[in-house]
């Protein structure tokens, strides 16, 4: 009913169309740039929009008949690249698409403020990085996945740097441990492509079963999921993302921290459902329990250091840490519920990290730093800011009907019926660990004081100062609050995605596998 | 040691990765780093090159093709003769990765020594704390 | 038995959550914005009300709103039980709004428009929980009500507030995080649902220790009931406005905390199954440890308030301990005695607040002689406590009557030496504060032998309340036919 709106070969080429907009409009961009800055943002605003549509044009298409194989230049795969879209990857695309998009016009003041002098150079690098990300997800070919993660990769590098400052030494290193995972992953591919002699996803993943047992796809698989491990920082692989996610300029942070690491999650599930299979993964490798208790020490010490913070972004960083754990401990969980919350969480993660760091960004926009200092008051002086906060953190936390409470639902009853009381007991150390981070920031905004102090015994409340209203701008508030109503939507429908997309995901005969 | 010698192409990849990866990892001075991420790279890009040759073959370009169709004999392309093209293909759009790496890794470090006047990592971060 | 869909459960549960938005909005002028919250406390009422006649022809309203799960939704059933939480709730709210609006005036607190606000909010939690037709329903609106109700106890945005609010927080959201959420979780992969249903959705699919474990994670997990060693949040939670003590922490929180606790073990578990698992002992007896304990601690505090929440965690673990006895008299009695204990101990919460109006006296030792000067004040206070403790004419007694007749029906005398001596407990320490309010040597007298009472706005809804325990006295058939219906006796 949505893709009647278009003609029919909008419809058929959807799919490329998702990611040839922006990187045809960041050349578009570059060439207007140079003449007239005054146009970049819109033209960035009204690629996202088009690739938004046309990822849900796609989308709707695989709801209603399937999987898409959508064959590039026509030639036929396992020869020619194939962009292949299914109940995974298609949800995958909307979330990266509207991220973005709502994600650009969130950007309009704070870049300005934050990059004066590089905005065309900006918006030209961000098209490119969601080009990259969107490439990824759609891609079927394992290698085209390598390039286009280094796109990403690269285009992520320059968004950060942009910043100047703590931010290069912050990229550097987010550099060498960037290139050391894409490094492992193309070896990773390489030995699949000797063992199999093909680089399409489908193809492998026909060919592999005869020989599961040798050596050679061993290693691959263990390449590849190291160098998605070091993508996504799994801990302890997690060293660059604090500081680069923290020192980016604050648009960027919007951007890269909901996405960057919930698409390489996507990689993995892609890597070990359909290059390999849950068969392979959990039956012929047998490791799943020690990944998820690796998966457990990951959200406790992300938990824990976030709880070290005094930085906001960098709170907020290592919050993200602890979450991979949820989704990593989830997949290998190796059962129904496990696979979906785990998948699940991709979605209601994204969106509730943009929440937060949206959030945080308006709050820094208005302080010009991102300490803790700066919550003092600030119930009074951005309450629809802080509207915004709590229902991020909410969802954070886990508390219904915001989407993180359902995906912790599905990951819990995930661990309960694996018997897996240690990832049980890990998700709601963390739920409460991000309880006190939380609350412990409402109570700095609230009462207006950082640490306790016994000084001031009469009530204050009497002289409390006056503090009037400053809201950061509208371009960055409205955003905000659309994120933070999605939260609750998504959870509200968390049964529709459920059933319409995640169910298809799950790979079939899991409930044989592992027990 | 014949098993060695049977593979000598992977022992030679795995000993420049390991150069690499020590080099990015355990030096010092940034310079030294992004060497190493080259060293890293290249490891790889032989790899590939490696698994893709067989015994006297050459590079995968067609040197008398179709212009000399009159000699029917020579113009039988015979793919023992050549190269696996794909693994040389894959690697072409590699390198043009690992460079565009390299350059956006020069380029924060020069940046880097614009701010703190120092490519040494110790340094810079006593300058950080 | 009839069941219908209605909007009604929806309408009754958002009315002052909406209610909210034009508050918010009148700050400037309070009078406006007292006249919404009365608006909206008054149409509350009147709603709960109007749905009474059809639930008590033994039929229920019913509502799905939102499929979330597979075979879970957020969804609403209005039941006889449900019901008599929610008429509870809603006419106190409309005592309390008017209180407050004397209190609040009285004392020119701040922020006075987000006082109101919360306080309507979290009266839609309240009737939320007492709606929810299944266990995720209710946690939702268990959290919500956490929540709503946190600016509410720090109201006072100073150092005690910030302590106070955390320890409150910290004692809720652990406990339903760390105990409720798993329990759920394990219940619903047992047995494949959440609704709550008459003969308890564990009958004959779990059995034995893991039956045990659960018990106790609900029970603990549900700190609003103040069960020890989870009580502690009640007193800490005292530094909130008086009104705020009263209705929250008197009526619709703690109270939710006895109602969850309630719907377990008649919903969840079944009376027959934990009665044949031998599982009721458990409840009573952990019940039964907290009611003499906190009984004895009330005798020791000095701060009246402090003194009064101590005293409602002995109460509500009455209601607990009546309900674990699984026999159906003992059942009643406890549902009965939400409505009795909330008028009674409102009543209390209200003279206190009255006082430290007038006077700005907190403790108990400074009120010696204090009747003289708050005849009527401390007259409500005395009817107040012979309901709480049980003496005629407080509708307590009749609560406790039927409670002390479960125990004899379930032949556990030990817990009638439980109820018999927590009784004299709370006569001893409620009595001696309204004997020295009236009767002492003017030496003693610490108060000036004027009568000069708090507000108006204070004084009426204090008196209604009080009146009203009386009433219940010679009138309680309307909880009472609810509770039977709700027990299906």
């Amino acid at each position: 009913m949505f893709f009647e709106l278009f003609p029919a070969s909008v419809v058929e080429q959807a799919p490329v169309l998702v990611v040839a907009i922006p990187l045809l409009s960041a050349l578009v961009i570059s060439i207007v740039g140079v003449v007239n800055q005054k146009y970049v943002l819109p033209l960035t605003i009204l690629s996202m929009a088009g690739s938004l549509i046309a990822s849900l044009i796609t989308l709707q298409r695989v709801i209603e008949h399937g999987p898409i194989s959508y064959h590039l230049g026509s030639w036929i795969p396992p020869i020619g690249i194939e962009y292949f879209v299914d109940h995974l990857n298609a949800p995958v695309l909307v979330l990266i698409a509207a991220v973005s998009f709502l994600t650009a016009i969130y950007s309009k003041d704070v870049i300005r403020s934050e990059v004066p002098d590089k905005i065309p150079s900006y918006y030209v690098i961000y098209t490119l990085l969601v080009t990259g990300l969107l490439g990824i997800t759609i891609t079927g070919d394992a290698f085209n996945l390598y390039v286009l993660l280094e796109v990403a990769a690269l285009a992520a590098y320059g968004l950060i740097a942009l910043r100047g400052g703590r931010a290069y030494m912050a990229t550097f290193n987010y550099i060498i441990m960037g290139t050391i995972g894409a490094g492992f992953y193309l070896l990773g591919v390489g030995y699949l492509f000797i063992k199999t002699g093909s680089l399409n996803m489908l193809d492998i993943g026909q060919i592999l079963p005869a020989i599961y047992s040798g050596n050679a796809v061993l290693v691959a698989f263990i390449l590849v999921m190291l160098g998605m491990w070091i993508k996504m920082a799994f801990f302890p692989l997690h060293g660059w993302l604090p500081n680069a996610y923290t020192y980016a300029p604050t648009a960027t942070s919007c951007l890269v921290a909901p996405l960057m690491t919930k698409v390489s999650v996507y990689v993995m599930i892609r890597i070990m459902f359909t290059i390999f299979s849950a068969d392979f993964a959990f039956n012929v490798l047998k490791w799943h329990n020690i990944i998820v208790w690796w998966a457990v020490i990951a959200i406790v010490s992300g938990s824990l250091f976030a709880l070290a913070q005094r930085n906001l972004k960098k709170m907020l960083s290592y919050i993200i840490v602890s979450e991979i754990g949820y989704m990593v401990g989830g997949i290998w969980l190796a059962n129904r519920d496990g696979i979906t919350g785990a998948t699940y969480h991709i979605f209601s993660d994204a969106m509730m990290t943009l929440c937060l760091f949206m959030a945080v960004g308006c709050i820094c926009y208005k302080a010009k730093d991102c300490s803790f200092e700066n919550m003092r008051w600030v119930f009074r002086r951005m309450p629809v800011t802080m509207a915004a906060f709590i229902v991020g953190a909410f969802s954070m936390i886990g508390i219904p009907p915001t989407c993180g409470f359902f995906s912790k639902w599905f990951l819990l009853s995930g661990a309960i019926k694996a018997d897996h009381w240690g990832f049980a007991l890990a998700l709601i150390f963390s739920s409460l660990i991000n309880a006190v981070l939380f609350f412990r920031l409402f109570e700095i905004g609230y009462f207006g004081k950082l640490r306790e102090s016994k000084e001031g015994q009469e009530p204050s409340h009497h002289h409390q100062p006056k503090i009037s209203v400053k809201e950061a701008p509208l371009s960055m508030v409205v955003p905000l609050v659309v994120v933070a109503m999605s939260l609750i939507f998504l959870g509200l429908y968390t049964n529709e995605i459920v059933t319409n997309l995640i169910d298809f995901v799950i790979p079939k005969g899991l409930m044989d596998v592992g027990s | 040691m014949e098993w060695v010698i049977a593979k000598y192409n992977y022992f030679i990849y795995i000993i420049l990765m390991m150069i690499g990866l020590w080099a990015m990892i355990g030096k010092n001075n940034l310079v030294k780093k992004v060497i190493g991420m080259s060293i890293f790279q290249t490891a790889i890009i032989l790899f590939y090159i490696s698994v893709g040759t067989k015994r006297g073959s050459t590079i995968p370009i067609l040197e008398h093709g179709h212009a000399e169709a009159a000699n029917a004999a020579e113009s039988i392309i015979n793919a023992a003769d050549y190269a696996n093209p794909l693994t040389q293909i894959l690697m072409l759009t590699a390198i043009v990765v690992g460079v565009s790496t390299l350059g956006v890794a020069l380029a924060v470090i020069q940046k880097i020594f614009k701010e703190y006047g120092t490519v040494e990592e110790d340094e810079i971060l006593e300058q950080i704390r | 038995m009839q069941s219908t869909v209605s909007v009604m459960p929806l309408i009754v549960v958002l009315i002052s959550a909406l209610a909210a938005i034009p508050i918010s909005m009148s700050g400037r002028y309070p009078n406006l914005r007292e006249f919404w919250t009365l608006l909206a406390a008054s149409a509350k009422f009147l709603l709960v009300a109007s749905m009474v006649p059809w639930i008590l022809a033994g039929n229920t309203y019913e509502l799905t709103l939102f499929q979330v799960l597979p075979g879970l939704a957020i969804a609403f059933k209005v039941d006889a039980f449900g019901i008599l939480f929610a008429l509870v709730a809603s006419s106190l709210w409309i005592v309390t709004s008017a209180y407050s609006i004397g209190y609040m005036r009285g004392l020119k607190e701040h922020a006075q428009t987000r006082y109101f606000c919360f306080f309507a909010l979290s009266l839609s939690a309240t009737l939320g929980v007492a709606f929810a037709s299944n266990l995720l329903t209710l946690y939702i609106f268990y959290e919500f009500l956490s929540l709503s109700t946190y600016p509410l106890v720090t109201h006072h945005q100073d150092e005690e507030a910030r302590s106070g609010g955390r320890k409150y927080l910290t004692f809720l959201l652990g406990t339903s995080i760390g105990f409720v959420l798993p329990a759920m979780l394990i219940t619903y992969a047992m047995t494949g649902t959440l609704s709550f249903s008459g003969e308890g959705i564990f009958a004959d699919k779990a059995a034995g220790f893991p039956l045990w474990i659960l018990l106790l994670m609900f029970l603990f997990g549900f700190a609003k009931a103040g069960i020890m060693p989870f009580h502690s949040w009640l007193p800490a939670a005292m530094v909130a406005p008086t009104p705020v003590s009263a209705l929250l922490h008197a009526v619709a929180v703690v109270k939710v905390g006895v109602f969850c606790i309630v719907r377990i073990i008649t919903g969840v578990f079944g009376l027959d199954l934990l009665a044949a698992q031998n599982l009721n002992s458990i409840i009573v007896y952990i019940a039964g440890f907290t009611v003499i304990v906190a009984s004895l601690i009330a005798l020791s505090q000095d701060n009246l308030k402090r003194r009064l929440a101590f005293s409602t965690i002995g109460q509500l673990s009455y209601i607990v301990m009546a309900v674990g006895l699984t026999s159906g008299k003992g059942v009643i009695g406890g549902m009965v005695h939400i409505a009795m204990h909330a008028f009674g101990k409102i009543t209390l919460f209200f003279c206190a607040g009255a006082i430290f109006v007038a006077t700005g006296k907190k403790y108990v030792s400074e009120m010696v002689g204090i009747g003289k000067r708050m005849p009527i004040t401390m007259l409500a206070f005395f009817f107040g406590s012979l309901s709480v403790i049980g003496l005629p004419p407080g509708g307590g007694l009749i609560s406790k009557w039927y409670m002390v007749l479960g125990a004899l029906e379930a032949d556990k005398i030990p817990i009638l030496v439980f109820y018999l001596i927590s009784s004299l407990l709370n006569a001893a320490y409620f009595l001696p504060i309204a004997y020295k309010a009236f009767f002492c040597t003017p030496e003693e007298s610490m108060f000036e032998n004027k009568i000069d009472e708090a507000p108006l706005w204070c004084l009426v809804p204090l008196a209604v309340t009080a009146l009203c325990s009386i009433v219940l006295f010679f009138y309680p058939q309307p909880f009472f036919n609810l509770a039977k219906l709700a027990v299906g006796i």
